[in-house]
């Protein structure tokens, strides 16, 4: 196995460096050391549990941004069946940084969409680091309209550091486009059910983010603007990122204090992007479930269930 | 210093200095425009439009709903909501007292004021952001006064205007303040499935989550002239672009060139424009017949500000209007 590191991990890497070059040898000298490659496994696990039993977070919001972590597109491929990736928003341009479409779950029909990132520097590009222009949040609307009209319910992944801060984008309406989508969900016929996969970055998340239920993988972050954006403004610096992480409480333990998710999905040993597997069936199962809660309502009760419950995001003295 | 006053002795030069300062404070004040000395009486009858260049200034939030509502029966709304700091946030200074500094400062308790009144006799709701309360920033108490005012807007079945000038969400409600953005986006959902109208007027600045959510909904969308308005701030797209930005950039003629705004609309005829339009919309007699405001003042702001000012002492355009019709009651 080939994993990217993260600076915190270097003691797990430097035993899986060891793991490595011992098996290698085994190979090679023909010598039975199976034993000492067991012993050093399972001492590699007790220090991934003990080293992940306190990450900080910040050492959380590097997970949420590790390279290897599944995308979206890794999640539907292996949670949906018939995902046909629909393209455009119809007046000016497609998005690679938005996917969505029709896809299965289970054999029943939804509409999938979320942020998506790119594994290889000309994929990053492609996928402009999963931060959508407005084309993306215009075609986010338009699956979203047409998921109303055929009555299928939506799944979205959030996984952006946000809106993309280019010319272009805000004249072409950025701010207009985000605001449409949370006016456009907020009264939508069909189940929404929201999913923080990865980085949850401020108004670019939150434009694929209103929903009847809201879920954070367990090393995902959401936040209202990324930690080196806080850290410059209010320390005067980038490099308080990590005392910013800290302060506005970007991980999935904080928020679901303030009670503003609904779940929390536990990650295999290490992150998501050790097991996409094992991460893609606790997700489908979830997925399910909230799904089969929400079917037990009507369209009247989904939409107004949906309004106090964002009715309750607020929190000050008086009245 | 010019080579004249170099010459002149040092103690006399002192003087005249001390005599500039012994002016009485606030009598005179300066176009941050134009740098024209304002006499300061006649710059607020003119609404705090410079009448030299018809520079927009900023406002409080309180004085911007004085001007924009009839003078009688307004009712504040939300007042006794209060910040709270949750979080406990702590930057280089506390939540706590960043909110005690801007509740001293302002004498508001929050960036948003919301009230209940008359525009041209027409009953509406209406609300302000007050820049100078941390940056206009939008936290629990904004989004719950802003939805409150929906509400109401709801129940009374009323046209609703926010007037919005803020840097967006406040970092210290951290996702709590996001989340203000689809609540205040969610309210406004309501309003227009039950057909009343919504009014939105960006004033200088309105970016980020403020601009992203609430500004942008409008049934119409007006901005006063020369307002920054945009998602990301012009720095932070510099530093991403690293290209110098176009000029005019993210300011009001910009945004109407590219789609975004129905109008940009001089403050000293916000009155009787909104309610001329509100009065359509809600089926009721014009508050304003007759007069027409298209032509140069529909494309080009400045022209008619400086139309207005030719043709008559700037500032009274709005009032004459009133005058002539604020006996005429609409019809319900």
């Amino acid at each position: 196995m080939n994993l990217n590191f993260l600076d915190f991990e270097q003691p797990i890497a430097e035993l899986e460096a060891k793991i490595e070059e011992l098996q290698h040898l085994c190979t090679v000298e023909e010598i039975n050391i199976g034993d000492e490659i067991g012993t050093l496994q399972a001492k590699s696990k007790a220090l991934t549990e003990s080293i992940f039993s306190s990450l900080s977070p910040w050492q959380i919001a590097q997970l949420a941004r590790h390279p290897q972590r599944p995308f979206t597109l890794d999640y539907v491929e292996r949670i949906f069946t018939d995902f046909e990736c629909l393209h455009g928003d119809r007046r000016f341009a497609e998005d690679p940084a938005l996917v969505g479409g029709p896809a299965r779950l289970e054999g029943r029909p939804v509409m999938v969409m979320g942020h998506q990132k790119g594994r290889d520097t000309k994929e990053k590009l492609y996928r402009n680091f999963g931060m959508p222009r407005p084309e993306g949040y215009r075609k986010a609307e338009r699956l979203m309209q047409m998921a109303e009209r055929f009555r299928l319910p939506i799944l979205t992944f959030i996984d952006t550091p946000g809106a993309y801060p280019g010319i272009g984008a805000e004249e072409r309406g950025q701010s207009e486009a985000i605001a449409r989508n949370l006016f456009v969900l907020a009264r939508l016929k069909v189940p929404v059910i929201c999913t923080v996969i990865g980085e949850g970055g401020s108004g670019g998340a939150l434009a694929i983010g209103l929903g009847d239920r809201t879920n954070m993988l367990q090393y995902s972050t959401y936040s209202v603007i990324s930690p080196e954006g806080c850290a410059s403004i209010l320390w005067k610096s980038a490099d308080r990122a990590a005392d910013a992480a800290e302060a506005m409480g970007i991980t999935s333990n904080r928020i679901m204090e303030l009670g503003l998710i609904d779940d929390i999905l536990p990650e295999p040993l290490g992150g998501a992007h050790r097991d996409p597997d094992a991460m893609a069936a606790t997700l489908k199962n979830v997925l399910a479930n909230a799904l089969s809660q929400l079917d037990a309502l009507d369209t009247e009760e989904l939409v107004e269930a949906r309004y106090k419950k964002l009715m309750r995001y607020s929190m000050f003295k008086g009245e | 210093m010019s080579w004249f006053e170099k010459l002149v002795p040092y103690r006399i030069r002192t003087e005249a200095g001390n005599r500039r300062r012994s002016v009485p404070e606030g009598v005179w004040s300066k176009c941050e425009s134009c740098s024209a000395v304002l006499y300061r009486a006649e710059l607020e009858r003119n609404l705090h439009v410079c009448p030299k260049c018809s520079h927009h200034m900023r406002i409080g939030a309180r004085q911007r709903l004085e001007q924009f509502l009839d003078a009688n029966g307004s009712r504040e709304i939300g007042a006794a909501m209060e910040p709270q700091d949750f979080l406990r946030f702590k930057d280089s200074k506390k939540y706590r007292d960043r909110l005690i500094q801007a509740q001293k400062l302002t004498g508001e308790k929050d960036a948003l004021v919301v009230m209940q009144g008359y525009l041209l006799d027409m009953p509406v709701i209406a609300a302000a952001f007050e820049f100078e309360f941390m940056a206009g920033s939008m936290g629990s108490v904004v989004g719950s006064r802003f939805v409150a005012a929906a509400e109401k807007a709801l129940e009374d079945q009323i046209p609703m205007i926010c007037f919005t000038a803020s840097g967006g969400a406040r970092m210290q409600e951290a996702l709590v303040s996001l989340m203000q953005m689809a609540r205040t986006s969610a309210a406004l959902a309501r309003l227009s499935s039950a057909g009343i109208p919504y009014v939105s007027v960006m004033t200088d600045p309105t970016t980020g989550g403020v601009s992203a959510s609430l500004a942008m909904l409008g049934d119409i969308n007006i901005a006063e002239p020369g307002a920054l308005i945009g998602f990301a701030g012009p720095r932070v797209i510099e530093q991403t672009v690293r290209e110098t930005l176009p000029d005019g950039f993210q300011r009001s003629e910009f945004l109407l060139d590219h789609g975004a705004l129905d109008l940009i609309v001089d403050r000293r005829e916000m009155r009787s424009r909104i309610a001329r339009l509100l009065a359509m919309f809600t089926h009721q007699a014009s508050p304003a017949p007759g007069a027409s405001l298209l032509g140069p003042s529909g494309s080009n702001p400045d022209a008619a500000a400086s139309d207005a000012a030719a043709a008559q002492p700037a500032g009274l355009k709005d009032t004459d209007l009133e005058r002539g019709h604020a006996d005429r009651t609409p019809e319900t």
